[in-house]
């Protein structure tokens, strides 16, 4: 599986939705997607790609684009 | 009812939309909001952090209408019940929900509509109990027709004892971090109105930029949150933050892991901040016990005493009282806050005050050799999740609409369905999650050989119970 696969994996199974409508996920978005639900999107991510987010990127990491593009910072490519 | 007219030019509201109301100007369009009310009416508000939200709560409370507040972002088909059930003559909610429901348009202010509202088949209504002011509900989700009837006396004196606990004065500017149809969201907005204080009134949550920009832009002072939004913080580095203007944090709605209460207070001591557990229910209105700064470290796993103007007693099994120290009974509190009563339907809005004063929580204590009480557990079969409170009977019926061999038990952020079949997981996770508008890492389907019972053929809490707390 590479990256991309990943976070889409991620996402899907965080918020129990197809892969599919990951794509353009913001937050909020959907109901799953509350402060709790990002919380828990947040400690999914870090475990599938073993990092810690800096708090600047939990907090801006309000779309699965966005997601993203945080991660390529952690040197995770896509 | 505020008396609003007292703080004249003063800021009353801020909102992250960039708009503002002085307390005259606040005054002004709750009287405009009122007026557009024909008399002996009920309107139900679907709430949101948005001006208009606000300005026809403060409305309906200074023009003496009776007034419903629900979760604006809640579960549609639990709202639409509820408007079945009570069938308010208005509602007032956001333009862009007026759609779904039948009425006509008599009023708006702030992107919110009042609606006048048309059924086809009304139902009987007795003339509303006179002293009736406020409405909420228990728990916010499960789509529960229960609603606890507050007067204005409930609430005017809970916010004075609020403001005198914490120090309320003009200078403070409270970050709304809670939903406004919830008891302590609305204590927080109560508290800060009397006093003359500014609301920054705001639609994001801790996890957003948007929510951290704001606060620091308007200086916010003070913020509360539920024992989830201190994990949270915590988890957000919120002790590394510089936040200069933030002075006092409450925390209520369900009891926070003791350790962390104490981190959250130590660091509150040497950053030179205030730091309050507090407890309550809606059935106090609001609020109840606080623990007082100066004995905080020494007693960090106390609810604290009870607040001004409030008093506890604890009872045994049989109702009788237990004065000795350190000895387990009923949390019993009495107070000016105690609700009237509960009300299930239209006409429960027209019964008087059924609780006079006392209230039994439900919740197990003890005192301290100083009077600091402490909850040991609790009496009914419910649990908090993410401070809302969730009644595990219901959760239980919703989850045998999927299978009937199925039980219920719970901790505290995280309610278990055990079940006998396998392959039924995703379904009944789905479903709770969806009527109950909670996150679906709330729940946790769990598969044993049978559903323990009692001898009288009930089902063996307990035994669920220790199921989950051993694993």
């Amino acid at each position: 599986m590479n990256n991309s696969e990943k976070l889409t994996k991620v996402f899907a199974d965080t918020f129990g939705i197809s892969e599919a409508e990951t794509k353009g996920l913001q937050y909020q978005g959907i109901e799953q997607w509350d402060s709790v639900g990002h919380m828990t999107l947040v400690a999914a991510i870090e475990d599938e790609f073993d990092i810690q987010l800096d708090t600047d990127d939990i907090i801006d990491m309000s779309s699965f684009e966005k997601a993203q593009q945080i991660l390529s910072k952690y040197h995770i490519a896509f | 009812m505020f008396g609003l007219e007292r703080y004249g030019d003063k800021t009353a509201v801020i909102t992250d939309r960039g708009e503002r109301l002085t307390y005259a100007e606040l005054a002004a369009q709750a009287k405009c909001f009122a007026a557009a009310v024909a008399g002996d009416s009920l309107v139900m508000c679907l709430c949101e952090n948005r001006l208009g939200s606000v300005v026809g709560y403060v409305g309906c409370l200074d023009g003496h209408i009776p007034i419903v507040l629900l979760d604006g972002g809640g579960d549609a088909s639990g709202i639409r019940g509820l408007v079945a059930i009570y069938q308010p003559e208005y509602l007032w909610l956001l333009e862009d929900r007026v759609k779904d429901y039948e009425g006509e348009q008599v009023y708006s202010y702030g992107h919110f509509v009042l609606l006048r509202m048309r059924y086809e088949v009304e139902i009987e209504k007795p003339a509303i109990y006179p002293d009736l002011a406020l409405c909420l509900t228990t728990s916010g989700s499960t789509g529960s027709p229960k609603l606890v009837r507050l007067s204005e006396k409930n609430i005017l004196s809970n916010a004075e004892s609020i403001a005198e606990y914490l120090e309320i004065d003009e200078k403070e500017r409270p970050v709304t971090t809670l939903p406004s149809y919830y008891s302590y969201g609305v204590s927080v907005i109560n508290s800060h109105l009397i006093k003359g204080a500014t609301l920054l009134l705001c639609e994001g949550t801790v996890v957003q930029r948007e929510f951290w920009r704001f606060m620091k832009e308007q200086q916010a002072t003070s913020m509360a949150g539920v024992p989830y939004t201190y994990e949270m913080l915590r988890r957000l580095r919120f002790f590394r933050m510089d936040l200069p203007y933030l002075k006092t944090m409450t925390q209520a709605g369900g009891k926070l892991n003791e350790d962390i209460v104490l981190e959250y207070l130590q660091w509150a001591e040497s950053s030179g901040k205030r730091f309050f557990v507090m407890y309550g229910q809606t059935e106090a209105t609001a609020r109840m016990s606080y623990l007082p700064l100066d004995h905080a470290l020494e007693k960090y796993a106390s609810i604290g005493i009870a607040i001004p103007g409030g008093k506890f007693s604890l009872v045994d099994v049989n109702g009788l009282p237990v004065d000795e120290a350190g000895v387990e009974g009923e949390l019993v509190y009495e107070g000016p806050n105690v609700s009237l009563g509960y009300a299930e339907c239209r006409a429960d809005l027209a019964r008087g005050d059924d609780n006079k004063g006392v209230l039994y929580t439900g919740d197990v204590a003890r005192r301290d050799a100083d009077g600091y009480y402490y909850i040991t557990g609790r009496l009914k079969r419910f649990v908090k999740v993410w401070g809302n409170r969730c009644n595990l009977d219901a959760v239980e019926q919703l989850a045998k609409s999927v299978t009937t061999q199925c039980a219920c038990a719970g901790v505290d952020d995280k309610i278990t369905i055990f079940v006998t079949e396998s392959g039924l997981e995703e379904a009944i996770v789905r479903r709770l999650s969806t009527r109950m508008g909670l996150h679906a890492s709330a729940f946790s389907v769990r598969k044993i050989p049978e559903i323990p019972k009692k001898d009288t053929g009930k089902t063996d809490y307990p035994a669920l119970q220790e199921l989950i707390t051993k694993s």
